[in-house]
């Protein structure tokens, strides 16, 4: 009802479900890594990236899906720990700001290497291509790759809610991310919650990756860049510090853009990204915590 | 006395800028250009050096103010008849004014500053990472309207037909007045007062320094620079939206980060350093000769050597390769027993 007073069909408004879902999920992940270490992580999309060219080589080898998806895992996984080890730890006990800086430098080191190795046209992966065709859903066409998007990534959410709030691991990184050093004087093991932290944040880039290359197959170096932005300006509208608030901002974006960009002519959806910039600036300024978190702001410490 | 042991400190790098220049005339016309860039350079990272370097606060927003300045005077100079060819949606306005060279980089500097001026007052509240995020937002809106905003410039077109009115001496001047301007800003009260809050916050605002305005004073002064390298850089190529974006953020705060953000002299060294190689990987895409060997690299090289570079300085050394000091001549020191005895007499 509402839908068709807005001039909105199930198609367009399940893809952007479906993009507020992969959104979500980086969103997530990058939400989980601040969480502990502080780290806004901008290099998250080229870890993406990276996973998306090993899926263009399962097609291109002719592997079947099920084992390419596990090759894009894996290298998403290896790259993140590399990346943790190699730049994370280094930089732990420098401020936001330095860590913020030091991830930038590494997406132009990654989406170079990139642009190195397989030019400005980049990879197809063209095999999960199959998700694109529509399902017919009383006789409304729904693309699979949006619902199958969709479900995973509520599948994805729930499962780390459980993750963290029913096991010894969460609660360990739930009270990291409130308080790292009472934390460690409370037993908590540091070097475990981030290494935790940034595998299940490497392998929801892995999830997102896949996802998101069914939408975009020519993988290049700057995929997933852009959508990057937009997540880590979704993360701050939401609130870095909590993963459900930073889910929640990270798919409002995702939804909006899917939305607006699906009903409005191209001559206004183009200043969008402008919009969501200054809805990030104001929300920096009136409500630094984010949109969706409880709580006055913390008072600024001495 | 003090004064003059001072004097150093800017004498090094505006002999550094009229060494580049210098070298820069002697040189085939193909290799001037890559001095002219660097020129162009050291103007856009002095100028984010005069806010992040000075308040210690992260700021990705001076390539806007950089593409601000470079739109103003583009825009303004571009000849009357070929404006409508080229920029046929421009505004009435913009259409029907033109101004002259030196015109046209006094306005961009200006443009700049009024910029930064009106992001600064809201946002200069802010420290941290909030701060970087904030200024990140206003990248993208400048970056998203100037591509897409016909009316006010060429949106994804590149410029063209802006006089090249930018020379090696052009250059020279504009990146002199960002380094005399920011080591002159450096050294009032109110630099000393916004390094102060760098180094402790509490301690200058208990002793009551106003972090806000001085914050905003640096961010509207970095802002001018900004505009006026812009302005530069306009004169000298045809800019396109693309080039003022994340790359360019990328390159100059690499430039900053890996000179030492905490000094004047590590901007200007660090925009020499890292643009001479930058230049060198960028030519050899299509080949250069070292030393008689033929050196061609994939596209990309660039940008990744100045990557790493940047991440091992602020894992290894995060003051810089100056050590974010300024340059000073080596003082005699007094033996010590001397100082032994002087401290034994008070």
């Amino acid at each position: 009802m509402i839908l068709a007073f807005l001039n909105i069909t199930w198609p367009v408004f399940a893809d952007a479900l479906a993009l507020g879902g992969i959104f979500a999920l980086m969103a997530v992940g990058i939400g989980l890594v601040f969480g502990v270490l502080r780290l806004v992580n901008f290099a998250y999309g080229q870890l993406m990236m990276a996973g998306a060219f090993a899926l263009a080589y399962g097609d291109q080898w002719g592997l079947p899906n099920w084992l390419s998806i596990l090759f894009c895992f894996g290298v998403v996984l290896v790259l993140s720990v590399l990346l943790d080890h190699l730049v994370f730890r280094p930089l732990r006990m420098h401020s936001p700001a330095v860590m913020l800086v030091a991830t930038f430098a590494v997406a132009f080191v990654l989406q170079n290497i990139a642009l190195i190795a397989w030019g400005s046209f980049g990879k197809t992966a063209g095999s999960l291509g199959v998700w694109q065709a529509p399902w017919d859903i009383h006789g409304v066409y729904i693309r699979k790759i949006a619902i199958i998007a969709i479900v995973t990534a509520a599948v994805c959410l729930v499962l780390l809610q459980l993750l963290l709030t029913r096991t010894p691991v969460g609660l360990h990184m739930r009270a990291a991310s409130m308080d790292f050093r009472t934390a460690r004087l409370l037993g908590v093991r540091a070097n475990r919650v981030i290494g935790g932290a940034v595998l299940i944040s490497g392998l929801l880039a892995g999830v997102a990756a896949v996802m998101l290359s069914v939408e975009q197959p020519q993988i290049t170096s700057t995929w997933a860049l852009p959508e990057t932005i937009y997540v880590l300006m979704g993360v701050v509208l939401g609130g870095l510090n909590r993963p459900i608030p930073a889910t929640l901002g990270g798919f409002s974006i995702g939804f909006a853009f899917g939305l607006l960009g699906g009903i409005l002519p191209s001559s206004q959806s183009q200043y969008l990204p402008s919009f969501i910039f200054a809805a990030v600036i104001v929300v920096l300024l009136v409500r630094p915590n984010g949109l969706f978190t409880r709580g006055a702001a913390p008072v600024e410490r001495v | 006395m003090n004064q003059a042991r001072r004097l150093p400190e800017l004498l090094a790098p505006v002999l550094l800028v009229l060494a580049t220049a210098l070298l820069g005339l002697e040189v085939s016309p193909y290799l001037q250009t890559y001095f002219l860039d660097t020129l162009v350079k050291v103007a856009i990272v002095v100028a984010l050096y005069v806010f992040i370097g000075n308040s210690g606060v992260l700021s990705f927003g001076t390539i806007s103010f950089v593409a601000l300045g470079a739109w103003t005077a583009g825009v303004l100079t571009v000849p009357e008849g070929q404006k409508k060819i080229t920029m046929p949606g421009l505004s009435h306005f913009l259409l029907s004014h033109n101004v002259g060279n030196v015109a046209s980089l006094v306005l961009a500097a200006g443009a700049g500053a009024v910029f930064a001026l009106a992001v600064g007052l809201p946002l200069m509240r802010l420290s941290g990472l909030a701060a970087g995020i904030a200024t990140f937002a206003v990248l993208g809106i400048t970056y998203n309207v100037l591509t897409y905003e016909q009316r006010i410039g060429p949106g994804l077109n590149s410029f063209s037909g802006v006089p090249q009115t930018t020379g090696m001496w052009q250059a020279a001047i504009g990146a002199l007045i960002c380094v005399v301007a920011a080591y002159a800003y450096q050294r009032t009260r109110f630099g000393r007062m916004l390094r102060a809050t760098r180094e402790d916050h509490a301690a200058a605002a208990a002793a009551g320094i106003s972090t806000y305005r001085q914050r905003l004073l640096a961010f509207t002064l970095s802002g001018a620079l900004a505009g006026l390298a812009g302005g530069l850089w306009v004169h000298l190529l045809p800019l396109q939206v693309g080039g003022l974006y994340l790359t360019l953020t990328f390159i100059t705060l690499a430039m900053l980060v890996v000179g030492g953000s905490g000094s004047l002299l590590g901007a200007v060294v660090g925009t020499l350093a890292l643009n001479g190689i930058y230049s060198f990987f960028t030519a050899a895409t299509n080949t250069v000769d070292v030393l008689g060997w033929h050196l061609k690299v994939p596209a990309g090289t660039a940008e990744m050597v100045l990557g790493v570079l940047m991440a091992a300085v602020l894992i290894l050394r995060p003051a810089g390769i100056t050590g974010s000091r300024e340059f000073s001549l080596p003082r005699r020191r007094r033996p010590v027993a001397d100082l032994e005895k002087a401290r034994a007499t008070t």
